[in-house]
C-alpha cells in the first residue's frame, strides 16, 4: 500500500486503507517501544517541531517521544509565551518557523481550521494535534489500534462516545473513524452538549447512559472540561455525575467485555468513577498513552516517507 | 450633452417588460424611451450622439443600499475612488453608503464629510446612510432631524443590532415623526454572538461556532412588534434564512410599511461553499443552507424580499488570512452583483425585469430617490450589458482596493459594457 497524504489534518482525508496502514506499522512500534534500545533511525537528520498554541502535556511529551525514538531532531515551542502574544499572525509565525526549513510540523491550536490554513502555508509535512473543536486525528487513530488490539477487530463493534461531544475534537475524529471502518457509533450525552444535527452523521444518539451503554463492545468517555460545568451547559457537576459519569452500574448495561477508554487527562467523579478507571480488567486508559507514542511514530514516519517519495513541488 | 443608444434591448421593470428599442438622453435624463419602429432619424434627434448598443441589454442603473466605502478610516482597504470605480464597471450607478466607518457617520458633519468626498473622488451617484444611535452604541440616537436634512437617507446602526428595546423604540418614534426610513439586521445579538457559520450538519464537522437560522426570525420578529407599534417606515437590511419569511409576509400584509433586502451572496452560495475554512465566505449573517438560499430566490420572485444589495464589504488580506473564526467577516460584490445575480436569469428562476425591479426600481421607490425607472423624465442612470458573456473571475482584476471576493475562480456569465451616470458614460472611462 502507498500512504500518499501531503499531511494529517484529519481523519476526514483518510482512506479505510491508509488508517489500517498506519494502525499497522504503529502495531511494529509498540514492539520497539517495549524493548530495551527503543531507538530508530527513520527520521534521522531530520526536524521536527512542535508548536502548541494551546496547553497539552501528554500529547505534547507523545509526539517528542515519537519524534525522539525515531532518530528525528525534536524542537518544542511554547506559542503561548511567543511573539503571537506580540502581535504577529499565525501565519507570519509558520513562514518564520518554514524558513528554517523543518521536515515535520505538529501544531496544535484553539481555534477550528487553523492547522489547515497554517500546512497551506508551509512546505513540510503537517500534524494535526488538535485544532478547536475540529479533529485531533491521532488520538482517533490511538484509540483505533488500543480498540483493534483490546478487541482483535476494528470493525462491526458497538462503541459508545459518551460526554461533551459538542466540544469535542477527539469525538468528532472517532466519529469519522470508527464510521469509515464500518463500526456502529453511539452518542451518549446530555443535548446541551450534543453539536447540531449530529444525528445525520451517521451515529445514533441516546440522551439516557443505560439505554446508550446496551450491549456496546467499547465505552468511550470524553473530558468535561471545568468551564462547561458551571450551569451554562449542565446544572452541576455532581448531577452530572449521576446520570452521566460511568460506574460500575451504568458499566453494567454494556456488554461484559466490554473496554473503557478516555482520551485523558480524567476527572475522576466527574466523568469516570476512579475504581473503574484504574480496573485493570476493563480500563485501556494506560494502553492508549502507549499506542499513542506507537501511532504517532507510525504516522510521523509515513508522512516522511509520501514526502521522500515525491519529486520538490509536485505535492496535492 | 445628448445621447442616443440606439439597437439595444430595453429593460423596463415597472412595466416588467423587455423590448426593443432605443433611449433619448438630454440634459442628464431620459428624454424618450423609443420603440423599435421609432423614426431615429427625426430632426429633433440630429444632434444627438448615437451609440450603437448593438442588441446588448439597458437596464436602469443598480441602486446599492448597503456599500461600506471604508472611507473615513480605512481607506487602505476601500476608498470613494476606488469604490466608484468599482461600481461603475458593476453597473452600480447609486452607492448607497454605510455608516459604519472610523469614525461612524453619526453626526452631520461626517455626513457632509463622506458627502463631498463622494463627489470629488467619484461619478457614482452617493446616498449616504447614517446611524440610528451615536457611535451605533444602541444608547443615544443620533441627531436625526439634522442628519437627515444634510442628505442621510436612512438610518443604520449597520451589524450592530441594537440591544435595548426601549432605545429602539424611541428612536424608532422619533424617525416616524420625521418619516425617516429605519434599516434593522435583523439577528438575536446573543444567539448569534461569535458565531462564525450556520448551525447544521456543516458547522458540526467543522467545529466551528454557530448560530441558529432562527436568531434571524426571533430579530425580525421583535423589529416588526416595534414597527407595529411605532408605525416607522422599516427595511430590514438583508434577510437569508427561510424561517425569517412567515414573519415578514405577515407584517406586509397587516400594512405595516416594511421592507426588505437579501444580499446577492445568501442568493447565491451557500454554507458549504465554506468549504475548507475559506474565510472569504465569511459573510455576516453567515451563509445558509440550499434550502434556505432557494427560499431566498424564490421571495425575490415573488416580491416578498423587495431588495438585492451587495453588502459591499472591503476586508483586507490581513483581516482574512486568519483562522475563520477570527477572520473578518465580509465581501466585496460591486463589480459582482451583476454577473452573480444573472446566475438566477441563467437558471431560469429570475427574468430580467424581476432583477432590475430589485436592483435598481426598488430601492429608488423605498429611499424616495429618482431612479431606478425606464422611463421619460427619470435620471439617464444607465447599464448596458451583455448577459451571456461568459468570463473567469479572477479577483486580482477586481477594481475595489480590497479583493475578498468569494467568487474568484468560478465561472461567471453577464458583462457590462457601459454605465452611464447622468447620461455621461462612467465606464468603460472615456477616452
Amino acid at each position: 500500500m502507498t500512504f500518499r497524504a501531503e499531511h494529517l489534518l484529519g481523519i476526514e482525508h483518510l482512506s479505510p486503507t491508509d488508517i489500517t496502514a498506519i494502525l499497522d506499522l504503529a502495531d511494529q512500534y509498540v514492539a520497539l517501544n517495549r524493548s530495551e534500545r527503543k531507538h530508530g533511525d527513520t527520521l534521522a537528520g531530520l526536524t521536527q517541531i512542535n508548536m502548541f498554541f494551546e496547553n497539552s502535556t501528554r500529547t505534547q511529551a507523545s509526539f517528542e517521544i515519537a519524534g525522539k525514538r525515531l532518530g528525528a531532531d525534536v524542537m518544542n515551542m511554547a506559542m503561548q509565551a511567543s511573539s503571537i502574544k506580540k502581535g504577529e499572525t499565525l501565519i507570519d509565525t509558520a513562514l518564520t518557523l518554514n524558513a528554517m526549513h523543518p521536515d515535520l510540523l505538529v501544531v496544535r491550536h484553539p481555534h477550528s481550521g487553523a492547522v489547515n490554513l497554517l500546512a497551506e502555508k508551509v512546505n513540510c509535512a503537517v500534524l494535526n494535534a488538535g485544532d478547536g473543536k475540529h479533529e485531533h486525528p491521532t488520538q482517533a487513530l490511538l484509540d483505533a489500534l488500543t480498540i483493534r488490539r483490546a478487541k482483535g477487530r476494528l470493525h462491526r463493534l458497538s462503541i459508545a462516545i459518551c460526554g461533551d461531544i459538542a466540544h469535542s475534537r477527539v469525538a468528532r475524529s472517532n466519529i469519522l473513524l470508527l464510521g469509515k471502518m464500518e463500526n456502529r457509533v453511539r452518542l451518549v450525552g446530555p443535548p446541551t452538549l450534543m453539536p447540531s444535527e449530529i444525528d445525520h452523521f451517521g451515529v445514533e444518539v441516546f440522551e439516557d447512559m443505560r439505554e446508550g451503554l446496551q450491549n456496546v463492545d467499547v465505552v468511550m468517555m470524553l473530558r468535561l472540561q471545568k468551564e462547561r460545568m458551571d450551569g451554562g451547559f449542565i446544572p452541576s457537576e455532581r448531577e452530572y455525575y449521576h446520570r452521566y459519569g460511568l460506574d460500575a452500574d451504568k458499566l453494567s448495561h454494556a456488554k461484559d467485555e466490554a473496554i473503557v477508554m478516555h482520551p485523558g487527562p480524567m476527572n475522576r467523579g466527574v466523568e469516570i468513577d476512579g475504581t473503574l478507571a484504574d480496573d485493570i480488567n476493563r480500563s485501556v486508559i494506560q494502553e492508549q498513552v502507549e499506542m499513542g507514542v506507537a501511532v504517532r511514530m507510525a504516522c510521523m514516519e509515513l508522512l516522511v516517507r509520501a514526502r521522500a517519495s515525491k519529486p520538490e513541488g509536485v505535492m496535492v | 450633452m445628448k445621447v442616443l443608444l440606439t439597437n439595444a434591448i430595453l429593460i423596463d421593470p415597472e412595466a416588467g417588460t423587455e423590448t426593443a428599442g432605443a433611449v433619448a438622453i438630454s440634459a442628464g435624463k431620459i428624454e424618450a424611451v423609443l420603440s423599435e419602429t421609432a423614426d431615429l432619424t427625426a430632426a429633433k434627434y440630429a444632434k444627438h450622439t448615437r451609440i450603437d448598443c448593438g442588441g446588448k441589454h439597458l437596464a436602469p442603473g443598480i441602486i446599492d443600499i448597503g456599500v461600506k466605502v471604508c472611507e473615513p478610516g480605512e481607506r487602505h482597504k476601500e476608498s470613494f475612488r476606488t469604490a466608484g470605480l468599482a461600481a461603475a464597471a458593476g453597473g452600480v450607478t447609486t452607492m448607497v453608503t454605510r455608516p459604519d466607518t472610523l469614525p461612524t457617520v453619526d453626526t452631520p458633519e461626517t455626513l457632509e464629510f463622506a458627502k463631498r468626498r463622494g463627489g470629488e473622488m467619484t461619478d457614482i451617484r452617493i446616498a449616504p446612510m447614517a446611524a440610528l444611535t451615536k457611535d451605533r452604541a444602541g444608547r443615544e440616537m443620533v441627531e436625526m432631524g439634522f442628519l437627515q436634512d444634510a442628505g442621510a437617507v436612512a438610518f443604520s446602526d449597520g451589524d450592530n443590532v441594537v440591544t435595548d428595546t426601549k432605545v429602539l423604540s424611541r428612536a424608532m418614534t422619533y424617525a416616524r415623526s420625521l418619516g425617516a426610513l429605519v434599516m434593522g439586521h435583523p439577528q438575536e445579538p446573543i444567539l448569534s454572538d461569535g458565531a462564525a457559520v450556520t448551525s447544521g450538519k456543516f458547522a458540526s464537522l467543522r467545529g466551528l461556532p454557530a448560530v441558529s437560522p432562527l436568531a434571524e426570525r426571533m430579530g425580525l420578529e421583535r423589529d416588526l412588534a416595534l414597527v407595529e407599534a411605532t408605525k416607522v417606515r422599516y427595511h430590514a437590511d438583508q434577510i437569508s434564512s427561510a424561517a425569517a419569511l412567515p414573519a415578514l409576509e405577515r407584517a406586509k400584509a397587516d400594512g405595516l410599511d416594511v421592507t426588505a433586502g437579501v444580499s446577492i451572496h445568501h442568493l447565491t452560495l451557500n454554507e458549504l461553499d465554506v468549504g475548507d475554512y475559506r474565510t472569504f465566505f465569511k459573510v455576516k449573517p453567515p451563509l445558509r443552507s440550499e434550502d434556505d438560499r432557494q427560499a431566498m430566490v424564490a421571495a425575490v420572485a415573488s416580491g416578498l424580499i423587495d431588495i438585492i444589495c451587495s453588502m459591499h464589504t472591503p476586508q483586507d488580506e490581513e483581516s482574512k488570512r486568519l483562522p475563520f473564526e477570527q477572520a473578518a467577516s465580509g465581501a466585496v460584490g460591486l463589480e459582482t452583483i451583476l454577473p452573480a445575480a444573472l446566475r438566477l436569469f441563467h437558471s431560469g428562476q429570475l427574468d430580467l425585469p424581476t432583477l432590475f425591479r430589485a436592483m435598481s426600481l426598488n430601492p429608488a421607490k423605498r429611499l424616495r430617490l429618482d431612479g431606478g425607472r425606464m422611463s421619460k423624465g427619470a435620471p439617464a442612470d444607465l447599464v448596458l450589458f451583455d448577459p451571456h458573456a461568459p468570463f473567469i473571475l479572477n479577483r486580482e482584476t477586481l477594481r475595489s482596493k480590497s479583493k475578498n471576493t468569494p467568487f474568484d475562480g468560478q465561472r461567471m456569465q453577464g458583462q457590462v459594457l457601459r454605465s452611464f451616470v447622468a447620461g455621461t458614460q462612467v465606464f468603460p472611462p472615456n477616452a
